[in-house]
């Protein structure tokens, strides 16, 4: 039972969206213009994550800086692409649609049993292909929309949506980007929407993870943020089975999260005793 | 004693000593046109904060050109410098550096470096071992570099070794947000302590931090001026670069000490007989008392050995 004083199911996440959007802004401002470059590309699927970092490197760079790379697949659900679209509006932000069927169905065709999660996964590298490219001809970086939710619970694809050079909302809990895109403008229908990946009809976020945004949001601000441990988590009200889940999700999803393993031979190896920032010289 | 006190609250560039120094010599030129008397930068503002393996490469000897080149430009402004120091045997030092006059008036090597959370300067750095006020042309000082300052034992000593002033160089991250608030937790809670200090040490606070990104690591500057009586004399801007000037003036601290004269009052005798106390518990252990016991009982740690 949750008592008062202690942490309790009713903690709250603090979405202070003005002091977050101040920060997140001056971040893409100051680690895209040290590279050298003004620009980023950002592939829009008409979620609010996307939505949110477009819009906010919109606020930094300037609207005319941000391509948004628009990449429907035939089975997509088109009220993805209209939402997309509204970004675009709202926002002033440059875009371009690039549809991935032919490239997809190419491929496919000669793995016809693959899955959906295969397909998903391919789609998901496809379009991180395309970003990549764009960047390259727009001499732009490209910018990350996976929040910290989905990150610790490794729901999303290695090297597809995870893939970026800077990422403002890699910190933010879901129910902290649903504040911070009310706050910027994200138009409603976005923020209000049920979040799905789409990668298959009807698919969403929360049906597939078996439980809703906003409880495991709490859960994981306790458990990361609050470093509580198992037995203070159940305390405070969580079901041990969820507590249990989410901890071997976080664990499973380690590999997500990090770099390639690489074999130690030397007497210094990248990352272990190869110790640089990103931002060396910047 | 009156002099003008600023803050050039800057955003270096990581690993790059020379634009670095340019920014520096136009930041301290900029206060000269502006008749600043004694300028702060932030902690290793020289270098940049993250620096990991990149320490033995932007290291300086205090012999080296860098260093004579920040000498001559203190001729008209005395400044602190954040920079990496090189000891002769080689040892690299979190260091701040106080420039007076065309030459060093005193080194302050950082004793706290976090190796926690997000931090890992032990793993680069040398720990310093002096906690020393110092007297400058505009009266005694102290230097203590950002994590330093969350020792309250760091303050006391240097207040009681007759700082008037406590010059606190830093690179604070900002991290933790709070409903409401105009900054980041990590930047209220140094103002908390800023304030604290100054006002219980009845001394000047004067807090340089930097600002800018290193890896999405955000330093939130604010940087600040704490008279003696916790009054904000001058405040920067939270997390953009910004450059600010107070008059600093010793009656102040006169006064302070005259109302609430608690560093007169304070018995040093009693706190030492306690802390000796503590010290030579049983139970008494930290992460460094082992190395503290060896520098202090050489004598001791021979007879132990001998019996085992």
């Amino acid at each position: 039972m949750a008592r008062n004083g202690g942490p309790g199911v009713s903690v709250k996440i603090p979405t202070n969206v003005t002091l977050l959007r101040r920060i997140l802004v001056s971040f893409v401002q100051n680690e895209v213009e040290k590279v050298g470059v003004c620009r980023v590309v950002v592939g829009l699927s008409g979620g609010v994550d996307s939505g949110l970092s477009a819009m906010l490197a919109a606020e930094a760079l300037g609207p005319k800086q941000v391509l948004a790379l628009v990449m429907p697949y035939k089975s997509s659900n088109p009220e993805s692409l209209a939402h997309a679209e509204l970004v675009v509006q709202k926002s002033g932000i440059e875009s371009l649609v690039v549809d991935i069927t032919p490239q997809i169905d190419a491929y496919f065709a000669g793995f016809p049993d693959a899955d959906q999660r295969r397909r998903g996964s391919k789609m998901a590298r496809e379009r991180m292909t395309i970003l990549y490219d764009h960047s390259a001809r727009w001499n732009a970086l490209v910018l990350g929309t996976s929040n910290k939710t989905e990150l610790l619970l490794g729901y999303g694809t290695l090297y597809g949506d995870m893939a970026s050079a800077i990422n403002p909302l890699g910190d933010l809990y879901k129910t902290q980007v649903w504040a911070v895109a009310e706050a910027v403008g994200v138009p409603e229908v976005i923020v209000r929407k049920k979040p799905s990946a789409d990668l298959w009809a009807g698919q969403t976020d929360e049906g597939e993870l078996g439980f809703s945004y906003r409880e495991v949001d709490r859960l994981l601000y306790l458990m990361v943020d609050g470093r509580h441990g198992r037995h203070e988590l159940i305390d405070a009200g969580f079901p041990a089975q969820l507590v249990d889940d989410v901890t071997l999700r976080i664990m499973n999803s380690q590999f997500k999260r990090r770099l390639p393993v690489i074999a130690k031979v030397s007497h210094r190896t990248i990352d272990r005793d190869f110790r640089y920032a990103r931002d060396w010289g910047k | 004693m009156t002099f003008a006190a600023a803050i050039a609250q800057i955003s270096p560039k990581l690993g790059d000593l020379k634009s670095n120094l340019a920014l520096y010599e136009q930041k301290i030129r900029a206060a000269a046109k502006e008749k600043v008397d004694l300028l702060l930068f932030p902690e290793l503002s020289l270098t940049g904060y993250f620096l990991r393996d990149m320490v033995p490469s932007v290291a300086l000897r205090l012999s080296s050109p860098e260093i004579e080149t920040l000498k001559r430009l203190s001729r008209d402004v005395g400044f602190v410098a954040g920079l990496v120091e090189e000891s002769p045997d080689y040892r690299f030092f979190n260091a701040a550096v106080y420039f007076e006059g065309g030459e060093i008036r005193h080194v302050h090597r950082k004793v706290y470096l976090p190796t926690y959370g997000m931090f890992d300067e032990q793993r680069y750095f040398a720990r310093g071992d002096r906690l020393r006020a110092f007297d400058s042309k505009f009266g005694r000082m102290a230097v203590l570099i950002c994590e330093d300052l969350w020792h309250p034992s760091a303050v006391y000593v240097t207040a009681l070794d007759g700082a008037l002033a406590v010059l606190c160089p830093s690179t604070s991250p900002l991290r933790g947000i709070t409903e409401g608030e105009p900054q980041d937790d990590n930047a209220r809670y140094w103002e908390l302590i800023n304030r604290t200090y100054a006002e219980t040490f009845g001394l000047y606070l004067i807090y340089g931090n930097r600002t800018g990104f290193e890896d999405g690591v955000g330093f939130w500057g604010g940087s600040e001026i704490v008279d003696p009586f916790g009054e904000k004399i001058a405040k920067a801007n939270y997390y953009e670069e910004d450059f600010i000037v107070a008059e600093v003036n010793f009656d102040s601290v006169r006064r302070k000490r005259t109302m609430a004269p608690l560093l007169r009052d304070e018995d040093i005798d009693l706190t030492v007989n306690e802390l000796m106390r503590i010290r030579g518990r049983p139970d008494w252990s930290t992460v460094n008392s082992q190395q503290s016991k060896a520098k202090r009982e050489p004598a001791k740690r021979k007879g132990d050995k001998a019996r085992k």
